[in-house]
């Protein structure tokens, strides 16, 4: 079944001089469309200033069609009253966990979202342990989210979303400011709730290892979708990558480089594993 | 020019009960025109300490050398050590003010008496530096990407001039082509200029393909201190730390566990290459 559908979009952003006059637009969004399977894990790629942002915004209707339509959930993002549902049904994580803490102790943080929306109190207890209990921060319900690592304080963000019980989640380069084990983390916690739970993932980086995992890659250029497939289809294209400012995992780049010398391995190469085994039944 | 950091502490929060240290007793010496690399997990006090260089947070405890005079003795002129050391802070976009992108990165000149000719022309310089073209100009820097602000905040400080570059996190939520293109300036300005670099980074693979060093950091505390081939020896150690080693060099480990008879201590995609292409050829 189809969550999400986006017809023709296209997003215009004005522009303003300094006496806030309007000067011209620039077109973010190119005439987009794309529908999005209930319950997959769809990673989406792209050079800085492609239009990830605004897609994703367009998502949970923080910005409206300048032209064309988006339903998430079968709901249309330009119906004023829909807009608290679509919010619900599809929660988004920023990049810098700081700005998205709003509470002194993690419980009241985790609580902000489900309040909001008029969750009553004996419910909310339970959906915030739920929500604590899904990232694995149940420890840490009393303690403040400033004195938490940042891997910790994205999954307090990651708590606070699902605390509204949404069927989507929107991830804006979660991990851009974590090290390495934060970042691992995180991965693990958006695929464990996209496999167990069915939650239908969005997730833009730049971190092209984060793809591999996915049901599908979205590559998009100068506001348009330009690649769509699987991982494995998406990063047999390196030359294609590198046109549109990307590049494939070092496993990936190792094994395509490898390939160019001759060596018969298979195309798209994804992991570690496949690698080796690959080069050792070379040996 | 040469910074030495003394047996630096610091305690952001000296009046509790209980201070922590976000730094403790750590100890190096920047020589000139050395490429070096820190990393650490989040929190690990990175950042607190890049802010030693330039004098911008005073030590608790302990002395920063350069060119072996104190910076914090009375009469020491920061304002100069200031100009020489150019530290871009993480998320720097955040500082950006001017109504457009050649003031902004203009203001360092400015601020130091550059004639309204060297501003313009230094300006101009960097921007092309970071790989933004004339149209970004009369750009305002509050309609950009994220990773468009990044490089502008990045061309106001090479604008200055620097002896030594210290970067925080510069490339977290760049594009891969945008990354790849801004540390390659950053090495280039390194190797032809002879400017010094501090690289913070969460990425294992930037900083084994590019330092000379590698300053690791762990709770306040600076655990290792040596060449990238020597640091990331440590596979196991690394991963407590909440670290990693790049994935080329995990495939390298794992192929020489399986019998392959290649270094362990390779680091780039290239090397592996070669050794793993010498083993198939043997065999
Ligand atoms: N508020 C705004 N006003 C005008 N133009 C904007 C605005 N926000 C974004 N843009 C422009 O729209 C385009 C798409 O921006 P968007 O933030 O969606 O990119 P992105 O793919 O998320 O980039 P990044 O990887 O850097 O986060 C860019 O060219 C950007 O400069
Ligand atoms: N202004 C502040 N007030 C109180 N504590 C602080 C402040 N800034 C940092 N800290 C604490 O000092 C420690 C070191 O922080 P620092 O920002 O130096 O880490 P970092 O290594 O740069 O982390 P990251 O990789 O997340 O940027 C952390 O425990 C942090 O919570
Ligand atoms: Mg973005
Ligand atoms: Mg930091």
């Amino acid at each position: 079944m189809k969550i999400i559908d986006i017809l023709h979009l296209i997003h215009e952003y004005k522009v303003y001089d300094d006496d806030e006059q309007e000067v011209g637009s620039v077109r973010a969004l190119n005439d987009v469309t794309l529908s999005l399977e209930e319950g997959s894990f769809v990673v989406v790629l792209g050079h800085n200033g492609c239009g990830k942002s605004t897609l994703a915004k367009h998502l949970n209707a923080l910005l409206l069609p300048t032209e064309g339509m988006v339903y998430v959930c079968g709901n249309n993002t330009q119906e004023e009253d829909d807009i608290w549902k679509i919010r619900k049904n599809a929660g988004m994580i920023f990049q810098n966990p700081d700005n998205q803490i709003v509470g002194n102790v993690v419980e009241e943080d985790v609580a902000f979202g489900p309040e909001n929306i008029g969750v009553p109190t004996e419910k909310m207890v339970k959906r915030v342990t739920e929500a604590l209990k899904k990232v694995g921060m149940e420890a840490y319900r009393l303690n403040s989210p400033n004195q938490l690592s940042g891997g910790q304080k994205q999954r307090i963000g990651i708590a606070g979303m699902l605390a509204m019980r949404p069927k989507v989640i929107l991830m804006d380069e979660p991990t851009a400011m974590l090290d390495p084990s934060g970042r691992k983390d995180v991965l693990n916690i958006v695929h464990e709730l996209n496999k167990k739970e069915g939650m239908t993932v969005v997730l833009i980086t730049h971190y092209m290892e984060e793809a591999v995992d996915a049901d599908r890659v979205i590559v998009m250029d100068g506001g348009e979708i330009k690649m769509d497939g699987t991982p494995r289809e998406i990063f047999s294209r390196v030359d294609e990558l590198k046109n549109y400012r990307l590049t494939v995992p070092q496993v990936t780049e190792l094994a395509w480089e490898l390939k160019k010398e001759g060596v018969d391995l298979p195309d798209g190469i994804l992991t570690k594993e496949e690698l080796v085994e690959a080069l050792c039944s070379l040996h | 020019m040469q910074l030495t950091l003394k047996s630096v502490s610091y305690v952001y929060n000296s009046d509790a009960v209980e201070p922590r240290y976000a730094v403790k007793d750590v100890s190096f010496t920047l020589n000139k025109g050395e490429f070096v690399g820190l990393i650490g997990h989040t929190g690990s006090g990175k950042s607190t300490l890049v802010q030693f260089l330039d004098g911008l947070l005073k030590p608790t405890s302990g002395q920063v050398l350069c060119d072996g005079e104190d910076i914090f003795e009375k009469g020491y002129p920061l304002r100069e050590l200031r100009k020489k050391v150019g530290l871009v802070f993480q998320y720097p976009e955040h500082q950006l003010f001017e109504s457009d992108i050649l003031k902004d990165v203009c203001f360092g000149p400015k601020n130091m008496g550059c004639s309204q000719e060297e501003q313009l022309e230094r300006a101009k310089k960097a921007i092309a530096l970071v790989g933004l073209d004339e149209s970004y100009y009369t750009k305002s820097p509050f309609d950009l990407s994220g990773g468009e602000k990044r490089r502008v905040a990045i061309a106001g400080i090479l604008a200055m001039g620097p002896d030594i570059l210290v970067l925080d996190e510069p490339t977290a939520g760049l594009d891969p082509a945008g990354r790849d293109e801004i540390l390659d300036q950053v090495e280039r300005l390194n190797k032809e200029e002879g400017i010094g670099v501090v690289l913070v980074s969460h990425s294992m693979e930037d900083v084994a393909e590019r330092t000379d060093r590698i300053l690791v950091m762990s709770g306040g505390v600076l655990q290792y201190d040596d060449t990238p081939r020597n640091v990331f020896r440590h596979r196991e150690e690394l991963a407590a730390l909440g670290l990693d080693i790049p994935q080329v060099t995990d495939i390298c480990h794992t192929l020489r566990d399986k019998g392959f008879d290649i270094p362990e201590d390779i680091l780039t995609v290239a090397e592996a290459k070669e050794e793993i292409l010498k083993v198939l050829k043997k065999s």
